[in-house]
């Protein structure tokens, strides 16, 4: 897969220029960034909004939850400690990332008058939609852009003049807790994203795409581009080699140890319980995945990759666990503690988006399920499991996937007008389960 | 599914009788609720068949239209409908109390409280299914662009005069029942699913019949012997002893009794129109209307089984004492009736075909709110909801074991008070995670410190304790108190306020300009036979 003359650093840095040339110097109102999973979303943002900055273009910058907000000051204040930065922030108790409280260019306020004339000013898309203006600021850089509502855009769009919208489309699509259909096939639906009502009104706008995930590694970004992005392909930073996962204890021949062995090896690895129809916290499923990361722990990884000569030990920050469920995620939960592992993370897609671990343990969305709901077969859901890993993703699943898939094709009703998302979550499900087939373990030889 | 709505729908097949889902009552039922039973005819999208309609459940209004292809006696049926639910609804817009609400004063942008009219009660409209409640918006939709000779002298099928009045309000309530728990329009299968959990799926649920079945079988039969027969049981003829509550027909009836009954009517006015002379005219007047008369009887046939059905699941459900909130949601959907009267006399224009972006932004907001409000609502009306949002970790209850006092640092220390509360059911409870529970109405919040070694939970009360260094009496739970505390929040906070439609920014293609009167839909070739 790899190409002599392809330099990943050089493509990246084209990509970059293009896109902060069009920010800076562009006549057009907005600019759009498609991001692939690890391409450097945030560091873009960053650089972006230094520029601005630098231009003396004071610039708002929207993002969607509190996490992200304080992850991007802290990256501003890393990169430039002498830039001022206001962190507008909710009046909630613990509204915002103590560690900022330590860094003096960094103004926290829950009102943005105090902020005024600040270079930079960060916050929530739901904190800005509170906020009332006299004068537009003249810039703005909206991140995770796909994961925005067009509602949410709506009410903050009024505070800029332009705009630098950054996001990755292939994860998990915004949602609404009450049906929408009504508004089904209108360009300004609210429950789509904001950048697909974005471009079905401007579809003008430049539309540029970062190229290289510097987080995948060589083994993943080629199913995690064919499989999710099948029409924007990209590649990985690192070629085969670059990266590598051993072990000091060697395996003792159980199905865990095995799937560890070929999950370091390949990249990849799938064991594989016996199929059966199981409540959504299936217990044996469950003590997999704990087993499985136990191992991880115990046979005393270490990780080699282009960021440190040495091998770095494979420790529990290092690892997470992803669900579909948030009873899932807890079960899991309990399940480490019964086995005395703690620290390692255990979340569902939805909150494992934008984070990056060395080795993740996935329980796949439709393991053991008797039906294939929208909700499991989201394409966002599985990518969002599948490209969180630097070195190996581990998927537990139970048998018979492929058959549920081919009794349950895709019924969701057409709406008239609506862009019909490619691919779709059972294409995309049967991409990446007949890869994983390539290394599959059996639960119990 | 929920876990408990599983273990409850095992327990009906167990059983064989459905299972409560509620204690209480989770919706606001009228005294006085206009039940509509309309039938539609297969193939023909909107042409109404027939319908029952009334406040009396022992003597509705049959209105028919004999031949369904025919504008003139489709217009004849709207206008009937509109003289039996117009003065319903003129009825309820006339009698009003004053009450207050909160609005935003333009001036000075300030949220002030302004006295307004509030109708005293608003008409409740009931239909049988969900497919009812499509019908309704159907009907509306069909309804509201049309014109009326008065408007427009010039319009080529002018349309009876209150019948765009109607399809104003047939579609303001349509859109109303989108809003979650809101009463205005009801379909019954959701209200009677809502609060009994049957043995079968819930596809199968939205059939009346045999939801009723579940809930209240006869005496001799199972909920599912009964379901079963409800769906598939036929006469000696081949007709559904149990006729689908509609709006759509069973393709039995349509087959083999209405086609050859409007085919009969059809000629009889046909032979009507040639005839030669008064006498023959007579003779074949008296015809034709035997031939109505007997389109009459069958859509009566089956729409009453389903109109009676109605009742008595009416009857059930008013057989719960209602929960606590319901009142206050019911309050809403009198303001919503109030608004809409209020711009029906002001003159607006009909509601427009499609939802503009800020308004469309609006109603999700709302309906989203009101969504996480009814659940919370919900809850606490009723301890089996509570139990299942127990079982799924999303509250707990049990004991005080412990309460030690504490203060909050600071210049003025305030009470904190860490309770222990020990509890058999398993919350999913993040780090200082917090939680809620009702005292006295309002919501009490609550933190969550840790873990005692026997597992019962430390909580550190935050708030609703008075000024005091002191925390009120009765603010704080004492030891062997039961307590239950959610997760969730109990009420809900207002959203931003979005742009006005005339501010909507350009990302979303700018203001939508003035509005332009709609204009009816055309006619087309179909439309006129």
């Amino acid at each position: 897969m790899t190409t002599v003359d392809f330099d990943p650093g050089a493509a990246a840095a084209r990509a970059t220029d293009a896109i902060l040339h069009d920010t800076l110097h562009g006549g057009e109102r907005g600019v759009v960034v498609d991001s692939p999973p690890g391409a450097g979303k945030s560091t873009l943002v960053v650089r972006a909004a230094l520029e601005l900055a630098g231009a003396g273009r004071p610039l708002m910058v929207v993002a969607q939850t509190n996490a992200q907000v304080d992850d991007l000051v802290l990256r501003l204040a890393e990169k430039n400690p002498d830039l001022p930065v206001g962190r507008l922030h909710s009046s909630d108790a613990d509204a915002y990332d103590p560690a900022l409280d330590a860094l003096p260019q960094v103004r926290t306020s829950a009102k943005a008058a105090d902020l005024k004339g600040l270079p930079v000013v960060l916050s929530t898309a739901a904190k800005w939609a509170h906020v009332k203006v006299d004068e537009p600021w003249r810039h703005a850089i909206v991140d995770e852009a796909y994961q925005m509502r067009s509602d949410s855009l709506l009410a903050v769009a009024g505070l800029f003049e332009r705009a630098l919208f950054v996001g990755d489309p292939g994860q998990l699509d915004p949602f609404s807790i009450v049906g929408s259909e009504q508004w089904a096939g209108l360009s300004y639906d609210p429950s789509a994203s904001a950048v697909s009502t974005l471009l079905a009104h401007n579809p003008e706008l430049p539309q540029h795409r970062l190229p290289v995930s510097w987080r995948l590694p060589a083994s993943a970004a080629p199913l995690v581009s064919a499989a999710f992005y099948p029409y924007t392909p990209f590649r990985s930073g690192t070629d085969h080699g670059d990266r590598r996962l051993a072990f000091a204890v060697p395996s003792d021949g159980s199905g865990p140890d095995r799937v560890i062995d070929e999950a370091a090896e390949s990249g990849w690895g799938l064991l594989e319980l016996p199929a059966r129809h199981t409540p959504r916290t299936d217990p044996e499923a469950v003590r997999a995945v704990a087993t499985v990361v136990r191992r991880l722990l115990d046979r005393g990884g270490a990780a080699v990759s282009e960021r440190t000569p040495d091998p770095a030990p494979l420790t529990a920050d290092r690892i997470a666990v992803g669900t579909a469920h948030r009873d899932q995620a807890a079960a899991v939960r309990a399940a480490l503690a019964e086995l005395g592992v703690p620290d390692v993370t255990v979340d569902t897609a939805n909150r494992l988006q934008g984070r990056e671990y060395d080795v993740t343990v996935v329980l796949h969305p439709l393991s053991g399920r008797p039906d294939a709901t929208a909700f499991h077969l989201e394409t966002g859901r599985l990518c969002v499991l599948a490209s969180r890993h630097r070195h190996a993703c581990i998927m537990i699943c139970r048998a018979g996937v492929t058959d549920l898939l081919d009794d349950y094709p895709s019924t969701e009703p057409v709406q008239l007008g609506t862009l019909v998302k490619f691919p779709d979550g059972w294409e995309a499900n049967h991409a990446v389960l007949s890869h994983l087939a390539e290394h599959k373990v059996p639960w119990r030889a | 599914m929920t876990l408990i709505t599983t273990l409850a729908r095992l327990e009906a097949v167990h059983s064989g009788r459905a299972q409560p889902a509620a204690t209480v009552r989770h919706r606001h039922l009228s005294d006085h609720p206009l039940v509509f039973v309309p039938l539609t005819t297969a193939g023909e999208t909107g042409a109404p068949l027939g319908a029952l309609v009334g406040t009396d459940r022992d003597a509705p209004r049959l209105l028919v239209v004999p031949q369904p292809r025919d504008r003139d006696l489709r217009f004849q049926f709207l206008a009937d409908l509109a003289d039996v639910v117009l003065p319903h609804i003129d009825a309820y817009a006339e009698s009003v109390e004053a009450a207050e609400r909160t609005e935003t004063d333009p001036e000075t942008g300030k949220r002030v409280k302004v006295t307004a009219e509030l109708c005293a009660d608003a008409p409740q409209l009931i239909v049988p299914s969900r497919a009812g409640l499509d019908f309704v918006r159907l009907l509306g939709r069909s309804m509201r662009f049309r014109r009326t000779a008065e408007q427009d002298p010039d319009a080529p099928y002018p349309a009876p005069p209150r019948v765009p009045l109607l399809g104003r309000w047939l579609t303001h309530y349509g859109e109303r029942a989108r809003v979650p728990g809101s009463s205005l329009l009801l379909a019954l299968t959701d209200v009677l699913s809502r609060h009994w959990a049957t043995g079968q799926s819930g596809l199968e649920d939205q059939h009346l019949g045999a939801l009723l079945a579940w809930i209240d079988p006869p005496q001799d039969l199972t909920g599912a012997e009964a379901a079963r027969r409800a769906e598939l049981a036929r006469d000696a003829d081949g007709q559904l002893l149990c006729p689908p509550a509609g709006p759509a027909t069973d393709p039995a009836f349509d087959n083999r009794l209405l086609a050859p009954a409007i085919e009969r009517y059809d000629r009889a006015r046909s032979a009507l129109a040639a005839a030669e002379d008064p006498l023959q005219a007579d003779t074949r007047l008296a015809a034709l209307t035997r031939a109505e008369r007997e389109i009459r009887d069958l859509v009566e046939s089956r729409t009453r089984p389903t109109w009676d059905a109605v009742w008595r699941g009416l009857d059930l459900l008013r057989a719960l004492p209602a929960g606590a909130h319901v009142e206050g949601r019911w309050t809403r959907d009198r303001w919503s009736f109030t608004a809409h009267r209020d711009r029906v006399l002001a003159g607006e224009p009909p509601q427009p075909r499609r939802d503009d972006a800020v308004t469309a932004a609006n109603k999700l907001a709302t309906r989203e709110r009101e969504q996480a409000r009814l659940e919370a609502q919900e809850a606490l009306d009723d301890p089996l909801v509570m139990a299942g949002r127990r079982l799924a970790g999303e509250a707990f209850a049990g004991e005080v074991t412990d309460v030690v006092m504490a203060y909050s640092e600071g210049k003025r220390p305030s009470p904190r008070p860490l309770v222990t509360v020990r509890t058999d059911d398993r919350p999913r409870l993040a780090e200082r995670a917090k939680v809620y529970r009702s005292l006295g109405g309002k919501p009490q919040s609550a933190e969550f410190v840790g873990y005692e070694s026997d597992g019962a939970l430390v909580l550190r009360i935050l708030d609703k304790m008075g000024r005091g260094k002191e925390p009120e009496p009765g603010s704080v739970p004492d030891k062997g108190d039961r307590v239950c505390f959610t997760l969730f929040e109990h009420e809900q906070r207002g959203g931003a306020k979005l742009p006005d439609p005339e501010e909507t920014p350009w990302t979303h293609g700018g203001p939508p300009g003035e509005p332009a009167p709609e204009a009816p839909d055309p006619v087309t070739e179909e439309d006129v036979l």
